[in-house]
């Protein structure tokens, strides 16, 4: 049995918050039993859009109609709103549950997805390990005695590279979960247009048809990981399995469709709303176990702080994350702010990271689970001594 | 390796192959040479401890077709006294706890299972593979006739036309038509010479069918100068050429070829200007043997092999080769497969043809090394429109772009190329997985569509529905 301070700690401030009237149930063993969950949003989320600094100066005129408005974003702080779209996380931050995270990075400071992904879910500092992810080598760590939560939970039709690895995984997948990506055919519409006439005419006509969806058609009801409503599906199967008594402890997870190069407004809306409505779905599912649980939110890269010529954004650097659930310490947001005007911006293109998102990540599961530093830094995000576990993440 | 040899790998793979495996282009270091071996080695054979010979089949669709009879007429058993030990015990062994079993769609499972899974993947370049598609759409069935038919079509691929790909033509064409598959398919067991004794009573006759499909499709080609009568003629010559279901019935082996004399038309015919003599079953072999060897069959194989494989306008030059190859060996198809491959224009850069489905799905899966489920391998083969040996006629599926690129194909596609990718080994970078499969084939604008993708999977995506892949 494990003696831990902070367990004893939030029974205290859980005490304390209600004036001592309501008794701490189910934590006769002394011992709480976290859950963990980490969410990638593959395809670079633009953090401007999803928490606009709109208390930044230069934020409105640099956006042009892409700004989120002043007046609509949902208020956190004087510098910081989040997308309309996000309510419950607005609502999760307002409970002391929800802290947004801003200018954070991986170490990975070039533009490829592939390579990004890599970088950021394999716990690498630089791309090309694929083999095992940090959150699957964390798992790992765990002390032997520590069965339950031994078995991590992988949610997709493949397991997301952050929870690949030795330590086993258990696999899940909405049965509503389809091979779909809404993306695809416009890519594969211009690849066409460029090199054979021929088939881009048969695609196009399939297109206009309306046998194949394309960007023109809403990114709903298409069944794959960047479907709204599959995300929500995605996070009621997550959850359900994580509250089981003897099931998986740790999980992760993959939404997609967030490259935004054109309409970003438009699919940013749509997107945000599943995924916000995910988080709402984890509250619900996870019942009285979303006290005991972390979900931490990221993405391979940001943005480029400028609006591009097709009303979207080109691939960046820096960009948000968000760290919310009953035992995060929220309410806050943590950001060491750069600043937008052109000599701020990383590579006078792009959002500068101030926050390495490894420091995040190694908090958590230090202050969830009492890794070792020297874990952390050798075995989950090898070579990164020199990043320091960002402490007082948890309640 | 030079730049034209490193080209001609990914070209050979392409155009005369079912494209580049796990291992990539660079597994063919000569491409020529790689060609050649591949006619050396003959066809792979498909392997697998499931796969069943066409008597066996025919035992196992028998009792089937008993117990449900039995079933239906509320009987316990089922009477098997026809079949043999051997062939009754293989034949009730396998699933047979499975209240559900059909032998029919278990064989066309484990004819595509080992098929898709293993056969394909054998050949480096896979250009014996590719003749053997070749061949079985050109001497085509079609499982939708009758349940012999639909058991025994994979078994028909093995028998009758993969062993003979690189024989000469003769041998495949006499296989093939005196299959039981073949004989069923096109009704020969039902073709009763009307001077026979089996028809004493002037109830039955002929049946045309395999006669005129053999002239019209397997040999000379339609126009190409035989007559009604030629067809009616060479219809009495193969009355007889029948198979059996059961012993007793012909006296034969049940699912092999009989000669049932009593059913064979007596007497000499003329085929296009020369008189048969009754022989027997010599008398068809004998118009088979001849119009094997007739100039029209050599221009007719010649003109299709060169459009299957270069295009679907096929140069002249190149069919006028290898019909001239046919005639002077006598219709010998390794002879004819070498000329295909030292011809010039067979190798000219551009790839101007379109995949068809089966060729796609092998390039799909030989790509990825993916292992597919039978019934998944299936299915998608129905969805791209082209159903494992399942043409709409004899004269099997259609062999160009027009036949199959069109926006159902592509939509098709898409779902299936999305499906693959999302289940795909997600380790796999789909630039190097684009640099490895394609080789010199890969153009700029699909590498970088790749590198731009969002998700490895769409990645992946990208490279297996671009023009380089999706062409031959």
């Amino acid at each position: 049995m494990r003696i831990d301070r902070r367990q004893l700690l939030t029974t205290l401030s859980v005490t304390a918050a209600f004036g001592g009237l309501i008794p701490v149930i189910g934590q006769a063993a002394g011992s709480r039993d976290p859950r963990l969950i980490v969410i990638v949003l593959r395809g670079a989320l633009d953090g401007l859009t999803a928490v606009p600094p709109i208390g930044d100066p230069d934020y409105a005129s640099l956006r042009g109609d892409l700004a989120v408005d002043k007046a609509a974003a949902l208020p956190l702080n004087d510098l910081f709103g989040l997308h309309p779209s996000l309510v419950n996380l607005a609502r999760q931050y307002h409970a002391g549950q929800a802290t947004i995270l801003h200018a954070c990075a991986s170490p990975y400071r070039d533009r490829s997805h592939f390579d990004g992904q890599d970088v950021l879910e394999s716990g690498y500092s630089v791309p090309g390990h694929t083999e095992s992810g940090w959150l699957n080598r964390f798992l790992e760590t765990l002390p032997a005695e520590q069965k339950v939560g031994s078995k991590g939970l992988g949610i997709g039709s493949t397991t997301p590279l952050i929870m690949r690895g030795p330590a086993d995984v258990l696999g899940w997948a909405p049965s509503t979960l389809r091979a779909a990506d809404p993306d695809l055919a416009p890519r594969l519409m211009d690849l066409y247009t460029k090199s054979d006439p021929a088939l881009a005419s048969l695609l196009d006509e399939a297109i206009k048809t309306g046998k194949i969806a394309s960007g023109q058609t809403p990114i709903t009801a298409m069944g794959g990981a960047g479907d709204p409503k599959t995300m929500v599906a995605m996070a009621e199967g997550t959850a359900r399995l994580l509250t089981a008594a003897d099931g998986p402890r740790v999980a992760a997870l993959a939404f997609e469709g967030w490259d935004t190069h054109a309409r970003e407004a438009q699919r940013l809306t749509q997107l945000l709303t599943g995924f916000d409505n995910a988080l709402g779905a984890f509250e619900t599912t996870l019942g009285p176990v979303w006290n005991q649980t972390a979900i931490l939110v990221v993405t391979e890269f940001g943005r480029t702080a400028a609006v591009n010529g097709t009303q979207g954004t080109d691939h960046g650097t820096a960009t948000m994350a968000f760290l919310t659930g009953g035992a995060v310490k929220g309410g806050r947001v943590i950001a060491d702010w750069p600043g937008l005007k052109a000599a701020q911006l990383y590579q006078g293109r792009d959002l500068t990271p101030t926050t390495d998102l490894r420091a995040v990540a190694k908090g958590l599961m230090a202050e969830l689970y009492d890794t070792s530093s020297s874990a952390l830094a050798r075995r989950v995000f090898p070579d990164s001594a020199g990043v320091a576990p960002m402490r007082g993440l948890i309640v | 390796m030079s730049i034209s040899a490193v080209f001609e790998s990914a070209l050979a793979l392409s155009r005369f192959g079912l494209g580049s495996g796990v291992d990539g282009v660079s597994a063919v270091s000569n491409a020529r040479d790689s060609l050649h071996q591949e006619i050396t080695e003959g066809a792979p054979e498909p392997q697998g401890a499931d796969l069943k010979t066409t008597p066996d089949l025919f035992a196992a669709l028998y009792i089937y077709q008993q117990e449900k009879k039995g079933i239906k007429d509320g009987k316990a058993g089922a009477p098997v006294s026809a079949i043999s030990d051997m062939a009754m015990t293989q034949a009730l062994q396998p699933k047979k706890d499975k209240p559900d079993f059909n032998p029919v769609r278990d064989a066309a499972l484990t004819e595509a299972d080992v098929r898709f899974n293993d056969t394909i993947k054998s050949p480096v370049i896979g250009f014996n593979e590719r003749l053997v598609m070749f061949w079985a759409n050109h001497f085509a069935v079609a499982v939708k006739k009758s349940q012999s038919v639909a058991i025994t079509a994979g078994a028909y691929e093995r028998e009758a036309i993969r062993p003979h790909i690189f024989g000469h033509f003769s041998d495949l064409l006499l296989a093939a038509e005196t299959h039981p598959c073949m004989l069923d398919y096109l009704d020969n067991q039902q073709s009763i010479g009307p001077q026979s004794p089996a028809n004493r009573k002037g109830t039955r006759g002929l049946n045309e069918n395999l006669a005129r499909e053999i002239m019209e499709l397997h040999t000379m080609g339609v126009g190409s100068g035989y007559t009604q009568a030629d067809v009616t003629a060479f219809a009495k010559v193969i009355t007889g050429w029948t198979f059996s279901r059961t012993v007793g019935k012909a006296g034969a082996i049940p699912g092999t070829f009989a000669f049932n004399k009593r059913a064979h038309e007596p007497g000499p015919q003329t085929i296009l200007g020369k008189t048969y003599p009754d022989s027997g079953f010599d008398q068809g072999k004998a118009v088979l043997l001849d119009l094997a060897r007739h100039p029209a069959t050599a221009q007719h194989i010649a003109t299709k092999l060169a459009r299957h494989f270069v295009a679907d306008d096929p140069p002249a030059p190149l069919v006028a080769k290898l019909a001239d190859v046919f005639r002077r060996t006598d219709g010998d198809l390794r002879a004819v497969s070498t000329a295909l491959i030292e011809a010039e224009e067979s190798w000219t850069p551009h790839l101007t043809r379109f995949r068809s489905p089966l060729i796609y799905l092998s390039a799909l899966i030989r790509g990825t090394g993916i292992r597919m489920k039978p019934a998944a391998i299936i299915q998608a083969l129905n969805n791209m429109g082209q159903p494992i040996w399942q043409p709409s006629g004899p004269n099997g599926f259609p062999d160009t772009m027009a036949a199959w690129a069109s926006p159902e194909a592509l939509s098709t596609r898409l779902d299936v190329v999305n499906a693959l990718a999302d289940r795909a080994d997600p380790s796999i970078d789909p630039r190097d997985f684009a640099r490895s499969r394609l080789g010199a084939l890969l153009s700029d604008q699909t590498r970088d569509a790749v590198a731009h993708a969002e998700t490895r999977a769409q990645g992946l995506s990208l490279v297996l529905l671009s023009p380089e892949f999706m062409r031959c």
